[in-house]
């Protein structure tokens, strides 16, 4: 049996505006995804922000009712049985908000620790072993309002863990946190899986995916576009040459007519310091570097080279080219 | 057993909680003080000064529908700002038992109202604190809280799903004031409006503390109360499952 099952799932948002003619606007964040994670499985929903990937979490965790489609944790469907769910699932999610800031992290822990039914002698050795895990021993009975962001962030995964779930989702949880910090959280999610647990991440960072996760489901646009191993992804553009470009300046239609091209699969933006770094896609051989610098005409241009593609370019092309 | 432990815990864990926040303890004793000596200097004008403790009580008793009202529906929305309303309602446990304790200790922290008009009324204008019935003074104010908790519950349920409804808070504030009967008995008031105090269970534990603190038979009024409050509880808890699934069907639970 699937650890976690999703079949057409569907989510349409209603968004009203107007005073006396009241217009509604249906938008669907979520539009009939399909995915399977197994049992022991570390699986990533990787997209751009806005591709679904939170609105997918909710649904799985019972905090949102799909408009369409089924979902089922252990078996359980999220809609008719969400309590026997709930008590399955460990969520965990980004950013510095979720817990009682007034109260100590202890304080947090041992309240969820009441609403997930973890008896009291449990809770005496379960919560000081979660604060060492996460590295907050020491901390613990100190308000949250003063903690930092990474302990906040680690305050969640204690949290998530308090009734040692066997399917833990974690959404975007490395969002905001120093290099460092990032680091550990991954080598806790590492650490996880090997203890057995299923666990759902959601990242939009590809060095994050590859790195822990055994299968990934790219979503963009709310459909998933392409499922499969770290490798499997890489291996869909190794036909691709990358070419990086740096340019200064470069105004919007000088990159759409790099993007419109003959040959050119995808071409895609990141800001620098003072410069921008086009990557831009295509098959090997059949662009030259010459062609495309006659398409940035006029614009100051650096350093100019070509190499493999990476899985982050994989990601790229996926979520461009749909 | 596990659900009267998780109730009273999570009662404690709320205390703890609304404590820290100094400036809601601070509002709903000064605000009680404000209205005690109000109510002091009018019945001293009107000569009747055998009524000071009622006033002292009522005082008090303001107190505590206030913290009941603004502590149930603010802790919610108070809840969505701190983005722990998720994680609750994701918990095994149906919301109206977790939302339950947490309006029974906002109805809890009004016992500050109540203890700071009496001392009030005690220090500044010597007003006697001789209680009828003290047993029965003591059991009416544990109903009475325990009512306005369940109240509470009730109105609580509509801040699940809007994200704006403390109008509602603002605007309920001094009509039940009204119709319970503490600013005036409910005799002085029209008869049209009589069966509206009856429905509301704080009105029969109002009463039960006056019998029990000026005399009187105090016994009918905590009976009632607490028949009151299983009914609105199981309202409650009908009408906060149901919210919180249109809550999920709508997304309102968090602030984006």
């Amino acid at each position: 049996m699937a650890a976690i099952e999703a079949e057409k799932l569907v989510r349409t948002y209603k968004q009203t505006s107007g005073f006396l003619r009241r217009r509604t606007r249906t938008i669907e964040a979520v539009r009939g995804i399909d995915f399977e994670v197994s049992e022991g499985e570390l699986f990533g929903l990787l997209g751009p922000n806005g591709a679904g990937k939170t609105t997918t979490i909710k649904m799985l965790v019972t905090l949102l009712i799909p408009s369409a489609g089924t979902a089922r944790v252990l078996g359980h469907d999220v809609v008719r049985d969400a309590q026997s769910v709930r008590k399955q699932i460990g969520y965990v999610f980004g950013g510095d908000r979720g817990a009682y800031e007034r109260l100590s992290g202890l304080d947090n822990l041992r309240y969820f620790s009441e609403l997930y039914g973890v008896p009291p002698k449990v809770q005496k050795r379960r919560i000081p072993e979660l604060l060492e895990l996460v590295g907050l021993t020491g901390r613990e009975r100190e308000r949250v309002e003063g903690y930092s962001r990474g302990m906040r962030q680690r305050l969640h995964i204690a949290r998530g863990l308090l009734h040692d779930p066997p399917v833990i989702v974690l959404d975007e949880p490395t969002i905001g946190l120093d290099p460092v910090g990032a680091r550990e959280l991954r080598h806790t999610i590492a650490e996880l899986a090997r203890a057995g647990k299923t666990v759902l991440l959601t990242t939009h960072y590809m060095y994050e995916a590859d790195a822990l996760c055994d299968r990934i489901a790219v979503i963009a646009k709310g459909e998933i576009v392409a499922t499969g191993t770290p490798a499997d992804l890489k291996n869909a553009v190794a036909d691709r040459t990358v070419i990086e470009i740096e340019a200064y300046g470069a105004p919007e239609h000088a990159i759409q007519r790099l993007r419109d091209a003959p040959g050119v699969t995808s071409v895609a933006v990141e800001d620098r310091e003072h410069a921008q770094l086009l990557l831009v896609q295509a098959p090997q051989g059949s662009v030259l570097t010459q062609q495309l610098l006659g398409h940035l005409d006029g614009v100051r241009v650096g350093r100019v080279t070509a190499r493999e593609p990476t899985l982050e370019d994989a990601y790229v092309s996926l979520v461009t080219e749909n | 057993m596990r659900i009267a432990r998780l109730l009273a815990v999570c009662w404690w864990f709320q205390l703890k909680q609304m404590t820290k926040a100094g400036l809601f303890v601070f509002t709903s004793i000064i605000e009680p003080l404000i209205f005690a000596t109000l109510a002091y200097y009018l019945f001293k004008a009107g000569h009747r000064p055998g009524t000071l403790l009622y006033a002292a009580l009522s005082a008090g008793l303001m107190g505590i529908w206030t913290s009941t009202l603004f502590g149930s529906g603010g802790a919610i929305n108070f809840q969505r700002w701190q983005g722990v309303l998720e994680p609750l309602v994701a918990s095994p446990p149906p919301y109206a038992l977790i939302l339950f304790p947490q309006t029974l200790a906002a109805a809890s922290i009004g016992l500050y109202s109540l203890a700071s008009t009496l001392l009030w009324g005690r220090v500044i204008f010597g007003i006697p604190l001789h209680f009828a019935h003290p047993v029965a003074f003591a059991i009416s104010i544990v109903v009475t809280i325990v009512s306005l908790g369940v109240l509470g519950l009730v109105m609580g349920a509509s801040f699940i799903l809007y994200r704006e409804a403390n109008a509602l808070s603002n605007m309920l504030e001094f009509p039940v004031w009204i119709v319970t009967g503490v600013i005036v008995p409910l005799s002085l008031l029209p008869g049209w409006i009589h069966p509206l105090s009856w429905i509301l269970a704080p009105t029969w534990g109002y009463r039960a503390i006056h019998n029990a603190a000026l005399g009187g038979n105090p016994w009918p009024g905590i009976g009632i109360a607490l028949g009151l409050a299983a009914v609105y509880f199981f309202i409650g808890q009908a009408v906060v499952g149901a919210f919180e699934r249109r809550a999920r069907e709508r997304a309102t639970l968090s602030l984006v």
